[in-house]
Formats: C-alpha cells, sequence, structure tokens
C-alpha cells in the first residue's frame, strides 16, 4: 500500500486544472452573476437561482417568512397562473423544487438540456412578477405549518437541535429557526410576504447557476435575454451581528416523547466568511489567516470520517456506551459556526456516561494530538471525494451557488482544498485546545418521555370506513 | 388531435433520436452469478453492486431480523481482517462501503477511485467481506443490543409504527408482513448461530447479481466478479417465497400517539415487478400521486386545502406483489377530513380514470425527463442492479419511453380496477383522534 499517495497528489493536480476550466462567469449589467458548469456527459441541464438571503435576515415576530416566500413563488404571475410553473416544467420532462436555509434561498429545475429556455423564462417571470395573493397565502401558510409538525414538532431530535439553537445564540438571528416558530407563522401576512419579496428578489441579490450539457456563451447570452431586462435595486443593508462572547457553560434539557436519550454538545467555532471578512482579505490572499477552519474540517473527520474513526472506534466499539456517537463542522455558512459532538447512551448507559466519554475524546485530542496516519487518512478521503463528486452534476452546481451566496466565491473551492491538503497535526491539536473550551460550550439533553396512553390498537370493522 | 400527434412526434425524437442508452454487457461468471457491466471512463471511478436474494423476506417467522443482522454484520470482520481494519482499509484509499436492505435483496457497494493501488485493495477487502465474513460472537453481541435498541426508539415514533401495522395487517403471515429489521422480541431470540446459517443458505454465488459501472476493461469486470463471488457459499437454492393474498377485506386501524400529527396510511397488496400492467400502474400512480406537485392527490390534499405537506402513492414492486401505498400526516384534528378527501380522490380515479390530457402530460413528463435518471454512474449502476436481480430484459432502458408511450387511459383505468378496490383497502392512522369521525 505505498503506492497510493502518489496517485491522490497525481489526481488532485488534475482536479484542480479541471475545475477551474470548466467553471466560467459573467454578471449582467443588473447585477445579476451568471455562472456555468459545463458537464457534456449526458444530455441534461440543472437551473439553480440563489438568493443571498435566508432565515438569518428575518427579524423577531417575523421568523420563517424566507422559507414561506419561497412556498409562495410556485402560486403563480399574471402570465404563469398559480400551479402552472411546475406543469410546465412537468411537462418538459422536468423535475425542480427549491431550499431555503439560514443563509439563502435556492430554487432548482433539472431537464433535457433542450428546455433551458423555457426554465429561465419561468423563473426570470417570477423573479419579477409573482402575484401574491391573500386567498394562496392563507392556504399555503397551512401546508408550512403541516410542514412545521412533520420536521419539527414531532420529531424529538430536531426539537432538541430547535431548543438548543435558541439557547447557543443570545443575539444572531440563527437563535430561530429557519422554518419559523409556530406563533409566527399564526400571525404572518401576506403582507409580510410581499415586503419580503419586493426587498430581496432583485438580480443584483441573485446568483444563477447552470450546469450540464451547455456552452457557456450560449447561457450568458440566453440568461441576457430573460434576465437582462430586470431592473436592479438597492439592497437594505445588513445588520451586522456580532454574537457577544459566551462566557460559560450553558445546559439544557428537551423533554420530549422517545425511547433513547441523546447528548449533543456544541462549542463556537470560526466559519469562512466571518475569518476572510474580519481580516478583509480574499481567500486568495490571506495565506494561512484562515488555517483554523481548515483544522477544524480535518478535526472533524478524525472523529468521525469513516467507522473507525475515534468517536465510533471508542465510544460504540470498545467501551460500548454509546449507541451511535458523531461529530460536525461545518465552515461554510454566512454566520457564526459550531463545532459539535453528540452521542445516543447504549443500554443500561447514561447521559452523563456519554458526556464523560466525550470530554475523555477532547482530552486525548488535546493532550496527546492525532497522529499522521489519522491526518492523512482524511485528506485522501476529500481528494477521492472530490472524484466522486464529478458524477453528482447537481452537487457540484449547488456547492457554486452555495459558496456564492454565503460571500466567498466560487473559485474558492480548489483553494479550500488545497488549504486542507495542508493542515500539520500540530494545528489540528493547537484547534482542538482552542476550540473545544468549556466557557463556549453549550450541553443539550433529551429526556425521552413515555408515549401517553401506549399504543393501544383499536381495530374498526368494514362498516365504518367511508 | 393533430397538436397530440405533432407533441408525441417531438417526445419521440426526445426519447429515440438524441439519447444513447449505456450499452450493457452481460455474462455469466464461472461462479454462476448474474454479472451487468457498463464500461465509462469519463471519471477515474468504479462502482460495484453485488445484490443477493437474502432479504427480510427469507427470514423465519420465529426469528425475524435474522437476514438484516446478517447483512448489517458482514463488513465487521472477516477472514484475517478485523472490522477497524475493513474501515481503515477503504478509508485510506479514499473508498466507500455501503449498502442496502429490502425485503427481497441484500445488496453490498463499492464507490473506489480506478487507480491501480486502489482498486486493488478495495476490491480485496470487499472480496473478503462479502464471502469470508467471521460473524464474531463478540461482534455479533454488541451489535445485537444496538439494534434492539434502535427498534425500540422505532416504536415510538409515529411513521414507524404506522409503517409496521401497515404491512403487517396488508400481508398477514406473508414475509412481506414483517417488519424488515424484525421487531425487538424475535431480534431478541437470534444467535450467532443463526447468522451464520443464514449466510450460509442465502448468500450463494449462483443466485448473486453483480453490477459494476465505470473506469474499467471488460477482461478487469470479469476478473472483479469472479473475485467477488468465487467463494460464495454453493448450498441449494432458497425455497421460493409463498404467494402474497391479493384479496384483503376492508380495515381501519387507530392507533393511539401523542404527536401532533396523525400519520395516514391507506393500501392494497399492489403489483409484482414482472406484472404485465407494470407501466400501465406505473404511468397511473404517476398522475394519481407519484408524479410530484403536478399529481391529483398533491392537487387536491395540499394545493386546494392546505391539508398535507406531504402526499403520494407509489407502487412496490418486488418478487412478489409489494404494497400499493397512498400516505400523508396532517394535523390529528382535521385527519378524518383529509382522509375524506384522499378516499374521494382515489375513488373518482378508480371510477373513471385518468383524462387523456393528463396522460398526456404524465407521459411527457416521464419520456421527457428520461436522461435524468441514467445521467450518472450510480443511477446507472443501479438500474443493472434491478434489470440483474429482478430478469428484465437487456433492453428496458432501450424500451423504457416505447413502454411508457404505448400506455392509454383505457388501460390504466383497466388496470386500476383490477389492482385497487378503494371499498376493499386497508387504513392505518397513528395519532388518530380515537372516536370515528367522519
Amino acid at each position: 500500500m505505498k503506492g497510493y499517495l502518489i496517485n491522490i497528489v497525481l489526481l488532485l493536480g488534475i482536479l484542480q486544472v479541471n475545475a477551474q476550466a470548466e467553471v466560467f462567469e459573467h454578471t449582467l449589467k443588473n447585477g445579476l452573476k451568471v455562472i456555468v458548469k459545463e458537464d457534456h456527459r449526458a444530455p441534461v441541464v440543472i437551473q439553480q437561482i440563489w438568493y443571498k438571503v435566508g432565515s438569518m435576515d428575518e427579524r423577531t415576530g417575523v421568523t420563517g417568512i424566507a422559507h414561506v416566500l419561497e412556498h409562495m413563488m410556485f402560486k403563480g404571475t399574471d402570465k404563469v397562473p398559480a400551479g402552472e410553473f411546475s406543469k410546465r416544467i412537468a411537462a418538459a420532462g422536468g423535475r425542480e423544487n427549491a431550499f431555503t436555509s439560514y443563509d439563502y434561498t435556492a430554487y432548482f429545475q433539472q431537464l433535457h438540456k433542450s428546455k433551458l429556455a423555457l426554465a429561465m423564462e419561468l423563473e426570470a417571470d417570477r423573479m419579477q412578477n409573482l402575484k401574491l395573493t391573500e386567498k394562496n397565502f392563507s392556504k399555503e401558510i397551512k401546508v408550512v405549518m403541516e410542514e412545521r409538525r412533520l420536521r419539527t414538532d414531532d420529531e424529538p431530535h430536531s426539537v432538541l437541535q430547535e431548543k438548543m439553537m435558541s439557547v447557543i445564540y443570545q443575539q444572531h438571528p440563527y437563535q430561530h429557526p429557519i422554518i419559523g416558530w409556530m406563533s409566527d407563522l399564526e400571525s404572518l401576512t401576506v403582507g409580510d410576504a410581499r415586503v419580503w419579496y419586493n426587498r430581496w428578489y432583485v438580480p443584483n441579490n441573485a446568483t444563477l447557476v447552470i450546469g450540464g450539457d451547455v456552452k457557456a456563451a450560449e447561457v450568458f447570452a440566453m440568461a441576457e435575454r430573460y434576465y437582462g431586462g430586470i431592473a436592479k435595486r438597492a439592497l437594505t443593508v445588513r445588520h451586522n451581528f456580532i454574537e457577544p462572547k459566551q462566557t460559560g457553560i450553558k445546559h439544557l434539557v428537551v423533554k420530549a416523547p422517545a425511547e433513547l436519550p441523546h447528548l449533543v454538545m456544541s462549542y463556537h467555532a470560526p466559519a469562512l466568511s466571518k475569518t476572510l471578512q474580519e481580516n478583509k482579505i480574499s481567500i486568495e490572499d490571506s495565506g494561512n489567516q484562515d488555517w483554523k477552519v481548515y483544522a477544524l474540517q480535518i478535526l472533524a473527520g478524525v472523529l468521525d470520517g469513516n467507522e473507525s474513526a475515534r468517536l465510533n472506534k471508542s465510544l460504540v466499539r470498545d467501551q460500548q456506551i454509546a449507541s451511535a456517537a458523531g461529530a460536525g463542522y461545518d465552515a461554510t455558512s454566512r454566520g457564526p459556526s459550531l463545532f459539535t459532538l453528540e452521542a445516543t447512551p447504549s443500554t443500561g448507559k447514561t447521559v452523563n456516561d456519554v458526556e464523560v466519554a466525550l470530554r475523555n475524546e477532547i482530552k486525548k485530542l488535546i493532550k496527546d494530538g492525532i497522529s499522521h496516519d489519522e491526518l492523512k487518512r482524511v485528506k485522501v478521503q476529500v481528494v477521492a471525494d472530490e472524484v466522486y463528486k464529478r458524477d453528482s452534476l447537481f452537487y457540484q452546481v449547488m456547492q457554486i451557488g452555495q459558496m456564492e451566496s454565503i460571500g466567498i466565491g466560487h473559485r474558492a473551492i480548489p483553494v479550500m482544498l488545497q488549504k486542507l491538503q495542508a493542515v500539520t497535526a500540530e494545528q489540528v491539536q493547537k484547534i482542538a485546545e482552542e476550540i473545544l473550551q468549556d466557557d463556549s460550550l453549550t450541553i443539550a439533553v433529551l429526556d425521552p418521555q413515555p408515549l401517553t396512553g401506549k399504543p393501544k390498537h383499536q381495530s374498526i370493522g368494514a362498516a365504518h370506513v367511508h | 388531435m393533430y397538436i397530440k400527434l405533432w407533441l408525441l412526434a417531438v417526445l419521440c425524437g426526445v426519447a429515440n433520436g438524441t439519447l444513447a442508452t449505456p450499452i450493457i454487457q452481460h455474462w455469466q461468471s464461472p461462479s454462476g452469478a448474474k454479472v451487468l457491466f457498463v464500461e465509462n471512463h469519463d471519471i477515474p471511478m468504479l462502482d460495484v453492486a453485488l445484490s443477493i436474494q437474502a432479504g427480510s423476506s427469507f427470514d423465519n417467522s420465529e426469528k425475524k431480523g435474522v437476514a438484516g443482522l446478517t447483512h448489517h454484520l458482514l463488513d465487521l470482520g472477516a477472514d484475517g481482517i478485523n472490522e477497524d481494519e475493513i474501515a481503515r482499509g477503504m478509508a485510506d484509499i479514499g473508498a466507500q462501503l455501503g449498502g442496502s436492505f429490502d425485503q427481497d435483496r441484500a445488496s453490498i457497494t463499492l464507490r473506489t477511485l480506478s487507480s491501480k493501488a486502489e482498486l486493488e485493495k478495495s476490491l480485496e477487502i470487499m472480496a473478503l467481506v462479502v464471502q469470508s465474513p467471521t460473524f464474531a460472537e463478540k461482534i455479533f453481541s454488541r451489535e445485537k443490543v444496538r439494534v434492539i435498541a434502535a427498534l425500540k426508539e422505532a416504536e415510538t415514533k409515529p411513521e414507524s409504527i404506522a409503517e409496521k401495522e401497515f404491512h403487517q395487517a396488508l400481508f398477514g403471515k406473508h414475509p412481506y408482513g414483517s417488519p424488515e429489521s424484525g421487531d425487538v422480541e424475535s431480534v431478541e431470540k437470534i444467535s450467532a448461530t443463526d447468522i451464520q446459517k443464514f449466510y450460509r443458505d442465502h448468500y450463494l454465488a449462483k443466485e448473486a447479481v453483480v453490477a459494476i459501472m465505470g473506469d474499467i476493461t471488460r477482461a478487469k469486470a470479469e476478473e472483479i466478479a469472479q473475485q467477488l463471488t468465487g467463494k460464495l457459499p454453493l448450498s441449494e437454492s432458497p425455497v421460493a417465497l409463498p404467494m402474497v393474498t391479493m384479496h384483503i377485506t376492508s380495515n381501519e386501524k387507530r392507533i393511539a400517539h401523542p404527536a401532533s400529527q396523525s400519520h395516514i396510511l391507506i393500501g392494497v397488496p399492489g403489483m409484482a415487478r414482472n406484472d404485465p400492467d407494470y407501466f400501465p400502474l406505473y404511468v397511473g400512480n404517476h398522475i394519481l400521486g407519484g408524479g410530484g406537485f403536478t399529481s391529483r392527490l398533491m392537487k387536491e390534499v395540499r394545493e386546494k386545502r392546505g391539508l398535507a405537506y406531504n402526499v403520494y402513492s407509489y407502487f412496490m414492486p418486488l418478487k412478489q406483489p409489494g404494497a400499493f401505498q397512498i400516505g400523508l400526516q396532517t394535523k390529528k384534528e382535521q385527519a378524518d377530513g383529509a382522509l375524506k378527501v384522499v378516499r374521494d380522490t382515489l375513488a373518482e380515479f378508480i371510477a373513471k380514470g385518468p383524462s387523456e390530457s393528463e396522460l398526456m402530460a404524465s407521459k411527457q413528463n416521464i419520456i421527457g425527463g428520461f436522461p435524468l435518471r441514467i445521467d450518472s454512474n450510480k443511477k446507472i449502476l443501479d438500474y443493472l442492479s434491478i434489470i440483474g436481480f429482478y430478469e428484465l430484459p437487456l433492453s428496458y432502458l432501450d424500451d423504457f419511453t416505447r413502454n411508457i408511450d404505448k400506455v392509454t387511459v383505457a388501460e390504466i383505468r383497466d388496470a386500476f380496477k383490477r389492482h385497487v378496490n378503494p371499498k376493499e383497502m386497508l387504513t392505518v392512522v397513528v395519532g388518530a383522534p380515537l372516536e370515528e369521525g367522519k
């Protein structure tokens, strides 16, 4: 097994050449940035439009409006009545959907390459002509409430996550759930949706990413034809939230109907975009000032990158204290980030047991650092994932849109890869010591409750049915 | 009519003119395993999937969960290599070992770089995992405890409770009625010997299907297929599944749960993968509840009334008829109202069938969207496995759009009438208001 590192290094070189060569960008006069990722493997195309607005741009009392507006974007314009958008995309053989995060809102269609003009025409139309009616809003808000019940209220781990975020962040809007608090959903109006749409759905607040079997020059011309006539508008100044420094450990307990307890430990951690903004530099010029985010990515991989990574090996396999354990870190957010460890106690063990076990892993990291084998293993996986990524056009387009929307830009993607490869074992140890401190830690515990009125079966005979 | 013909002509252009389907090579390995291979050098990587007739329907009714646990334990230790060496060995070369498990099929998948060192090493480990698993007592006991904990957790979740009840009531004693991972009581009874026996009886070379997609030559693919199956057990083929009883009497089960929403499932035993009605039922279901935002159920339940975020219907085509299932989740207080809308929508669809224009729209979507079904190695690999495992014609992908295009309104109406009787269906409501409303 001596040969593999050489192959990986060679591959990395090839990847970067490819990555640069296949992505083209052009900004229209109205500020809409258009990025094209050519990929000629199959006769398909993906259009994604990314608005740089997410739930973090909301204010108290109107939480959830970013996501509600995403739903309302399917409710029609003068030219394209409600339901017609989806109908036309479907008739063109397309698939479509949309998603909202803390940081952005994005819409996409996947089609045969010959249908790109149709997708552009429809997307450009709803960027400027959305018809928001009381009637459609009052129906759709109910759908969103059902979505909240399904994904949050009846999901103990989501409830834990939601309540934990509101304890972790004192000022930053990440304290509010993306889908919004139920009481806010109940009081939102179509007027709120209109304000949101008019404020943020403008070409100069969007990135259009097209990927697939297309030619960049033709896509730019087509984008000019459909989006070029939309007027740019001044954007509301965004508030720059500086989360006050946490000055001591926080604890919370959430009771919910479940069988197994669960423990989550989250530490405040730097995010890439904030690091670059604070130092007023681009990623290319930042030298090693942003080393911490790459070291944290490696750290997450060392703890949870494969089945025999530290947490699973130690807590689940060797000590059998946990039935599951994991770690995570996301460097790519507009706002601040977290480094998270979590575990589910195994039968007969408690959340205290898993907390002690997780803390022991942290102590070991800080005291002894990581091995060179561990470091190498994570780096190799990162490079291999870059190769596998090429099998998913959707993911590649998505990554470009995301990097643009958080303010770093897609050209950072290969640079980040290089910087990851440069991380040393000493840096990983150093960052573990710096970040994994009690003063910036929040611990959340799911305290499982019995289902009141245990499953009772009541069979109703045929006569009652419909 | 003129417009319709013209549109169809355009569609055929999309379907047959510009899109090349992958060329599938097919042979039998000396081991007896069936091999399907697509050679493609666009990306320096390889995907392999080994499918075995060892899904949960092969469980003994006394020891439900053996099949699932056998599949789960495969990569946790093999001859001369322990679980950590397996995981690290794969991670060291950036390879990914995975798998899937359902009622019919246990599969093990590998994604690896195709460069020589990585390819050799990852296949060496995969070959050990699938052909020489040890099922050591110590690992078995540890994982059994974890599986039981997960099953107990699942028993608190409304969606899992609903699925379990639904399948039990729908299929009765037929193996499709058992939960895929067994239940707490049955898993308690399993021993490591049961696992070893199940492996010997079911992981058979001559029943195996190897799907290979990616950056290697035919010669190498032949070598790999044999490498992965040459040492699989040689026992007799397992006994065939009993037949699913297609007829059920109307039945409604309501189960209390503290969740804010009711989870509703409605269905009947549906169709097998080789059912001659496959395409009419597939297209018909696309119109009814399979086609996303434009389906009838979505329109009636979500778009018009805001009663649910998620509402769908599907046929689960298996070796034997799997479930035809409609599902949704809605606020408890409106569960009965939503149920009525779903039943009315279904009854109307069964009675009258789709309209010509609905059929047209569905065909446009399925045929026009065909390129999206085969636009990645991963998707093609999945088709290879399905074609091999369910013995579909090798020309399945070439014929796909033509088969969709042939479907008529009359065929859909007729096929649905024979498969789904709205008056004889099973309903499961978890988290229901207990009084029977109307």
